[in-house]
């Protein structure tokens, strides 16, 4: 078999165009959602699923923003309502209600939450360099739980540190 | 060329243990000329000696010939059957385990112990007169007196076939052995050694001239050669010992002289191989890869028909689902009977696919038992008591996390059995019972559950004794009455034993309680019955797994809970009159004779209640630790099986929660832990005790005033 002639098969790069496909970047990607006006992000690769708000099964004697145990596929997943947890709007739900599932692994295990939001929005390519400490100047949601701030156009987007929020038996209030 | 020996590590270890356990079985079977037994305790010594030969385990290869030697001598008949030498074997067995687990913990293990018995071995060899005899022909010509202080010079042309190291050996290997037996010396013949071009890497041209300074016998240096035997041409001779120091060096030239024409390549190779010999045994525990993650989860040897059925199983679904597919693609309402034939071939499928792969983990309680033998051989040595066990059922299987939780509880019920029920020979003769002792060890299922029985006929439980003792202790007063089984259940509170004198078997009265904790935290229950002058039986129920209960759907406001079913004693529709409210806020119901407390499930949860009076609401009385209490709750749904979900994987244990499960619906119910739940009751009510919760007594009274209206 001649080299050559395999070469020439080889597509050169470029020839399959990548072009419009804007999720080939360098820096980290971010799902962002809504906290009341508030815009949120977590690490995209955390996020298992994005489901439809239901009714969970309460635990008992839970601090309130634990809304309980869903069934998923079997796992049994805890559901915490991040807008009672953070105290940021009010804690209704309605058709734009979700529940993100973020899975972490941390020692060995993973762990597989839910989080209520009150929507989810967009997908967010965000540079390490672009991402600026947070001021420490109140607000609800505690200081080691954020992990930076964005600024997207006119907006502020607030990326939270998906390990602390996954680190369950530190909600616990009770 | 070199294989990674390591990974084969492990299988040696398995097989090791099993060779080991084996051993000790035939050993307690042994008798007088019974060759076959012989022969394969003496198979499975050899082969643990091979395997740890060559993965160079060289404590492991040197403890076990001295094992090995024995039985040989056993086998050739050359040595009778003693009960001593078997005590000595069994010993051995022991020390090897140990031996074999250090290599598996990647640890030092107790070298005291094993070095005791090695010389103990040694002793029994070399009290035997064949081995005496043996050595004195080998030696007869130069040292006919002892040959223990007699350093010989040996030496050792070692000329291996090209393909030995693809036979996996290494002579480097043989030559740290050898270095085990005394100091040595070598040099490498490279006559043979092509020229580079020719190499084939994977061949060996090198042959050895070796010497060795040892009082080791010939057999001793065969021995190490034993696995190359076939591969190699081994010329073993013996010089005169008595030869100064300067002469050995002065042979060795002579031999170089003699080969002039090889070059020799003593000198690069001695020294990092002498530098290898200094420290033999460190050296190999230190060079050894950490590549054994140390959270083992363990394995099963799950039978070949298991694996077959599954498969048959899936195959069925398979086909199953493709005829349902089909269904569905093009359906209309005239298939709707085919719809429902297929769906209950489904069910079906699936069901027996679930038992199927239960069963994967069920292993037969054999595994469990066969230890007893060897401890009951041990014990009645110790007390002086004759014994004879007997197994029963015991190919009853069982789940593998029920069988490892449930090993210690009943070696602590054998060692009772053998300490407390077992009289001494002359109280049995007296009592015109047999001499010999006997202890029953039956499995069997029932039910849902696998029942495990131990008894023996010896002496039964002092009742009067266990009374008196529990009188001493405070933990029952003169007047009460008891039944016999509540005297019996005495025994398994904490720090009660009415052995008069301590052992060192049994007695210190630890133990009885942790048995029964032990055996109630794997969801079973422990009964005794006895007679006196018969004998006891102490009977272990447990549940046939960990991962699947028999469940009661009780219903609590709007959420669905489970109690498992083996916790209630009884499930009945209150009545006012016999609800009591005692000191202030505490409900209790009168069940025939017992005050039994109520406890309403929906005031522990913090969840909102939905009856009015107490006679719309079901009381479910449930007992844990020997504490009965009555839950309030609205309905009872279905009783079913579930399995069990951890909460603590995603979220945190749940005080008052076993776990959850997941019900036909899709939707998640918590399964309610009973034993917790008392306990929440009891601290609620300390606390309520101090701070006089107004909330707390307000729900109460509302309560009750349901009750008065």
């Amino acid at each position: 078999m001649d080299i050559q002639m395999l070469a020439e098969d080889v597509p050169v790069e470029g020839e399959f165009s990548l072009e419009g496909i804007d999720f080939i970047t360098s820096g980290d990607q971010y799902l962002t959602f809504l906290l009341a006006d508030e815009q949120y992000a977590v690490d995209i690769l955390c996020v298992e699923e994005i489901r439809s708000w239901g009714n969970p099964t309460r635990i008992p004697n839970s601090p309130c923003y634990i809304k309980g145990v869903i069934n998923m596929r079997g796992i049994i997943v805890p559901i915490v309502d991040l807008r009672m947890k953070f105290n940021i709007g009010s804690a209704i739900y309605c058709e734009t209600t979700v529940v993100i599932v973020l899975t972490v692994e941390t020692e060995n295990k993973t762990r597989t939450i839910g989080f209520v939001v009150d929507a989810v929005s967009d997908v967010l390519n965000v540079e390490a360099s672009d991402i600026k400490s947070a001021p420490a100047f109140g607000g609800c949601v505690p200081q080691n739980y954020l992990q930076g701030l964005v600024n997207v156009g006119e907006n502020v987007v607030t990326l939270l540190n998906v390990k602390v929020l996954q680190e369950i038996e530190k909600h616990q209030l009770i | 060329m070199s294989v990674d020996l390591t990974q084969f590590i492990p299988s040696f270890l398995e097989e090791s243990f099993e060779g080991l356990e084996l051993m000790e079985s035939s050993l307690l079977n042994l008798e007088q000329g019974d060759d076959e037994t012989i022969n394969s305790i003496f198979r499975a010594a050899h082969s643990i000696k091979g395997g740890a030969g060559t993965f160079g385990f060289n404590h492991v290869t040197e403890f076990t010939h001295l094992v090995e030697t024995l039985l040989d001598e056993m086998r050739d008949g050359r040595r009778n059957i003693e009960a001593d030498d078997v005590e000595l074997l069994l010993e051995s067995v022991d020390c090897m385990r140990l031996l074999i687990e250090a290599i598996r913990d990647e640890r030092e293990c107790d070298s005291e112990k094993i070095a005791e018995n090695s010389k103990r071995l040694e002793e029994a060899l070399a009290a035997s007169g064949s081995v005496m005899s043996e050595a004195l022909t080998i030696n007869a010509d130069d040292a006919p007196t002892d040959n223990s202080s007699d350093i010989a010079r040996w030496q050792i042309k070692f000329i291996p076939e090209h393909h030995l190291v693809q036979t996996g050996n290494d002579p480097l290997l043989l030559f740290n052995a050898l270095a085990d037996l005394g100091k040595v010396s070598l040099e490498a013949n490279t006559k043979e050694l092509p020229t580079l071009n020719d190499i084939d890497a994977e061949e060996l041209y090198l042959s050895w001239q070796l010497t060795l300074h040892s009082n080791a016998s010939e057999a001793d240096i065969r021995e190490v050669f034993e696995w190359v035997e076939d591969e190699c041409e081994l010329i073993i001779t013996k010089e005169v010992q008595d030869q100064p120091l300067e002469a050995v060096t002065e042979a060795v030239t002579v031999v170089n002289t003699l080969e002039g024409s090889s070059q020799n390549e003593q000198a690069d190779l001695t020294p990092p191989i002498e530098a290898h010999f200094a420290e033999p045994t460190p050296k190999n525990n230190t060079d050894k890869p950490v590549s054994k993650s140390k959270n083992d989860l363990g394995s099963i040897r799950v039978g070949v028909d298991k694996v077959d059925s599954l498969i048959n199983l899936v195959g069925e679904l398979v086909i199953t689902q493709s005829m349902l597919s089909e269904l569905g693609s093009d359906f209309d309402l005239s298939k709707v009977e085919r719809l429902n034939a297929g769906l209950e071939q489904l069910l079906q499928n699936t069901k027996e696919l679930q038992e199927s792969v239960m069963r994967i983990r069920m292993l037969p309680i054999s595994f469990a038992f066969n230890r007893f033998p060897r401890l009951v051989h041990d014990l009645s040595k110790k007390t002086g008591k004759e014994i004879e066990l007997i197994l029963k059922g015991e190919q009853t299987e069982l789940d593998k996390t029920v069988m490892e939780q449930i090993g210690d509880p009943l070696v602590h019920l054998v060692r009772n059995a053998v300490d407390h029920g077992i009289e001494p020979a002359q109280v049995r003769l007296a009592h015109g019972k047999p001499e010999k002792g006997t202890i029953v060890l039956d499995a069997y299922h029932q039910g849902g559950s696998i029942v495990i029985e131990i008894s023996d006929d010896g002496g039964g439980i002092d009742r009067q004794a266990v009374f008196n003792k529990a009188l001493e202790k405070g933990l029952v007063d003169e007047k009460t009455t008891l039944t016999d089984s509540q005297v019996f259940d005495l025994l398994f509170e904490p720090g009660f034993s009415t052995a008069k004198e301590v052992s060192d078997i049994s007695g210190r009265g630890v133990g009885m309680d942790v048995v029964k904790k032990n055996i109630q935290s794997l969801g079973g229950r422990i009964q005794v019955e006895s007679e006196q002058g018969k004998g006891s039986t102490f009977r272990v129920n447990l549940p046939l797994t960990l991962a699947i209960l028999d469940g009661q759907l009780v219903r609590v406001g709007k959420e669905v809970y489970i109690i498992p079913l083996i916790t209630i004693v009884e499930s009945l529709q209150p009545q006012k009159e016999l609800i009591n409210r005692v000191s202030g806020d505490m409900l209790l119901y009168r069940l025939r004779e017992d005050n039994v407390p109520v406890i309403p499930i929906y005031q522990l949860f913090n969840i909102p209640c939905e009856f009015e009076h107490i006679e719309s609401c079901l009381l479910v009385v449930v007992e844990a630790d020997g504490q009965k209490i009555g839950l309030m709750v609205d309905d009872l749904l279905a009783q079913q099986q579930v399995v069990i979900k951890s909460l603590n994987d995603n979220y945190q244990q749940v005080q008052g929660v076993s776990g959850a499960t997941i019900l036909g619906d899709g939707s998640v119910a918590m399964i309610l832990d009973v034993a917790g739940i008392i306990e929440m009751a009891l601290t609620k009510a300390q606390i309520n005790q101090q701070h006089q919760s107004s909330v707390q007594s307000q729900i109460t009274r509302s309560i009750s005033a349901g009750v008065n209206a």
